[in-house]
C-alpha cells in the first residue's frame, strides 16, 4: 500500500525547547500533571458497599472490568506503540510513550479493584468469560485489524474509537453505581481513567486531523467513509455486547443512549459530525452528574431554567490572580 | 466605551480556539459576527470595541490552575476589554469531571458576568440552535 506515513528516518536527541507543534508540549504537560496510581485511591472503603450488591450485580461488575482491562491492554501493548512510527515530531513520540505507560497503569488498576473486592474464583471466572465472549473478542479483532494494517490514518481512527467510544459500555456501570451511592471510591478511580482517555482521544484525533488536511480530497472522502463504516461495525457489536452484559439487570436501553452520546464525541474528536441524533443521546442526567460531579449545575442560562445567578462585584484581573 | 444602544449593533462574539480548532468550528456553525483572540504571544492583540460575549475552551482537564487559556487571560487583563464583557460561553468535555467547562465558571465569577452556556468539543446541532437563539435574546434583554 502507498499510504505509509513519512516516518522519522533517524533518531535525534529530543529538544523540548524547540517545538514544531506546541500542542505536543501542552498535551505532555496535561498528561504528566494528571499522573496517578491506583494505590492513591482508598478502594478498600468500598468493601461494605460491594457486599450490598447481589450476585448478578457483582458478576456483571467484574465482567465489565475484565472487558475494560482487555481494551487497556490492547492500547498499551499495541495501540499506542503502533502510533509512534507515524509520529510527525519527536515530541509526539514521547506523548505516545506516556500514553503507552498510562494504559498499562489503567489495566493494572482493575486488578487492584479485584484484589480489594473480589474472590480469586470470581475473578478467574470473569477472565474466562471475557476470553470466550464473542462480542468482546470481536471488538478486539475489529480494532487490531486496523492497528496492523498499513494505513496510518485508519490506525488513528481505530485508536480514537477505542479511547473515546469502546470504553463507554463499561464505564457506564461504575457511573451508575456511583449515582446510587455505591462503589464510590471505585468510581473515583474510573473517573481518573476517563479523564486520561479523554486527553488521549483528543490528542490522537488532533494528529489525525493534521494528517487528513494534507491528504487529497479523494483520499479524505475515502478515509471518512471508512471511519463511519468502522464506527457502525463497532456500534453494532457494542449493542450485542451491551445486551449480553446488561439485559439481566435491565439497563441495556440506558447504556445504549450512553453509547450514542459517546460515539458522537469520538467522531467529533476526529473532526467529523456526530452520527446519532440528539433524541437517542438523552443520557440519564444522574449518569452525567456522576461523570462530572460538582460541574452539574444547570448552566443553560439561555433557556431561563438556569440556577439563579447573582452578579458579583467585578474584580480587577491581574496576571498573578490566574496562576498560568 | 460607546454609548450607542445595544440593539443598534449586532451581537458580537469574541472567542479563543487552539490549533485543534474545536471552538473555531463551533463559532463557524453559529454564523454570528465573531473575532478570534490570536494564538501567538507576539501577534497583534485583539481589542474589544463593543459589548461582546466571550467563548472559550477549558484547558487542563484537572484543577483550576491553567483552566483558562493564557491568551484569554491576557485579553481579559486589559480592563477596556473586561468592561465590555457581557457573558461567557465555555467549551469542554464532561470526561474532565468536575473541571467540565471550568474556564467559564472561573471567568464568570472573576468578571461578574453570567456563564451563559456550556457545550462539548465541536458542539452538537442542538447547541448551535440554542446558542444562536440565546445570544440574540440575551442581547435584546440587555438593551
Amino acid at each position: 500500500m502507498t499510504m505509509t506515513a513519512k516516518r522519522l528516518t533517524r533518531v535525534d536527541a529530543i529538544n523540548w525547547n524547540r517545538l514544531q507543534d506546541d500542542k505536543d508540549l501542552e498535551v505532555w504537560n496535561r498528561l504528566t500533571s494528571n499522573f496517578w496510581l491506583p494505590e492513591k485511591v482508598p478502594l478498600s472503603n468500598d468493601i461494605p458497599s460491594w457486599n450490598t450488591l447481589s450476585e448478578p450485580e457483582r458478576r456483571l461488575t467484574i465482567r465489565v472490568f475484565t472487558g475494560l482491562t482487555l481494551l487497556d491492554t490492547i492500547q498499551s501493548s499495541v495501540g499506542a506503540p503502533m502510533l509512534m512510527p507515524d509520529s510527525r515530531t519527536p515530541h509526539e513520540e514521547a506523548v505516545y510513550a506516556n500514553i503507552t505507560f498510562m494504559e498499562a497503569v489503567h489495566a493494572r488498576s482493575y486488578s487492584s479493584i479485584f484484589s480489594t473486592l473480589c474472590t480469586t474464583r470470581e475473578v478467574d471466572d470473569a477472565f474466562r468469560w471475557s476470553e470466550e465472549n464473542p462480542a468482546l473478542q470481536r471488538k478486539a479483532e475489529l480494532v487490531l485489524e486496523r492497528y496492523w494494517a498499513e494505513d496510518p490514518l485508519m490506525r488513528k481512527v481505530a485508536s480514537v474509537f477505542l479511547e473515546s467510544f469502546l470504553f463507554y459500555s463499561g464505564f457506564y456501570l461504575p457511573m451508575y453505581w456511583s449515582s446510587h451511592a455505591k462503589l464510590t471510591n471505585t468510581a473515583d478511580l474510573i473517573r481518573l481513567i476517563i479523564r486520561d482517555e479523554a486527553v488521549h482521544g483528543y490528542y490522537i484525533g488532533y494528529k489525525f486531523q493534521q494528517a487528513m488536511a494534507e491528504a487529497t480530497p479523494e483520499r479524505q472522502e475515502e478515509v471518512k467513509a471508512y471511519a463511519y463504516e468502522l464506527m457502525l461495525a463497532l456500534y453494532e457489536n457494542e449493542v450485542a455486547y451491551t445486551e449480553l452484559l446488561y439485559d439481566e439487570v435491565g439497563l441495556t436501553e440506558d447504556v445504549k443512549k450512553f453509547l450514542h452520546y459517546n460515539a458522537n464525541k469520538a467522531l467529533m474528536n476526529l473532526g467529523f459530525d456526530g452520527l446519532f441524533p440528539q433524541e437517542v443521546c438523552d443520557v440519564d442526567p444522574t449518569i452525567l452528574a456522576a461523570l462530572s460531579p460538582g460541574a452539574d449545575e444547570n448552566h443553560d442560562f439561555f433557556s431561563g431554567s438556569g440556577s439563579s445567578y447573582v452578579v458579583g462585584r467585578t474584580e480587577a484581573t491581574e496576571d498573578e490572580d490566574w496562576a498560568f | 466605551m460607546s454609548e450607542a444602544p445595544l440593539e443598534s449593533v449586532p451581537p458580537e462574539l469574541i472567542y479563543f480556539s487552539t490549533r485543534s480548532g474545536n471552538t473555531h468550528r463551533f463559532i463557524q456553525k453559529l454564523e454570528l459576527p465573531a473575532r478570534r483572540i490570536p494564538l501567538e504571544r507576539g501577534a497583534q492583540a485583539l481589542s474589544a470595541t463593543r459589548p461582546f460575549v466571550l467563548v472559550t475552551p477549558t484547558y487542563g482537564g484537572g484543577g483550576a490552575k491553567g483552566a483558562v487559556p493564557a491568551p484569554v487571560i491576557r485579553f481579559l487583563n486589559d480592563s477596556d476589554n473586561r468592561a465590555l464583557l457581557k457573558g461567557v460561553i465555555a467549551a469542554g468535555n464532561t470526561c474532565f469531571g468536575a473541571a467540565y467547562g471550568l474556564a467559564g465558571r472561573i471567568i464568570a465569577k472573576k468578571c461578574g458576568v453570567p456563564l451563559l452556556y456550556r457545550f462539548e468539543l465541536l458542539g452538537t446541532d442542538d447547541d448551535v440552535t440554542r446558542v444562536r437563539k440565546g445570544v440574540r435574546e440575551f442581547w435584546t434583554r440587555q438593551s
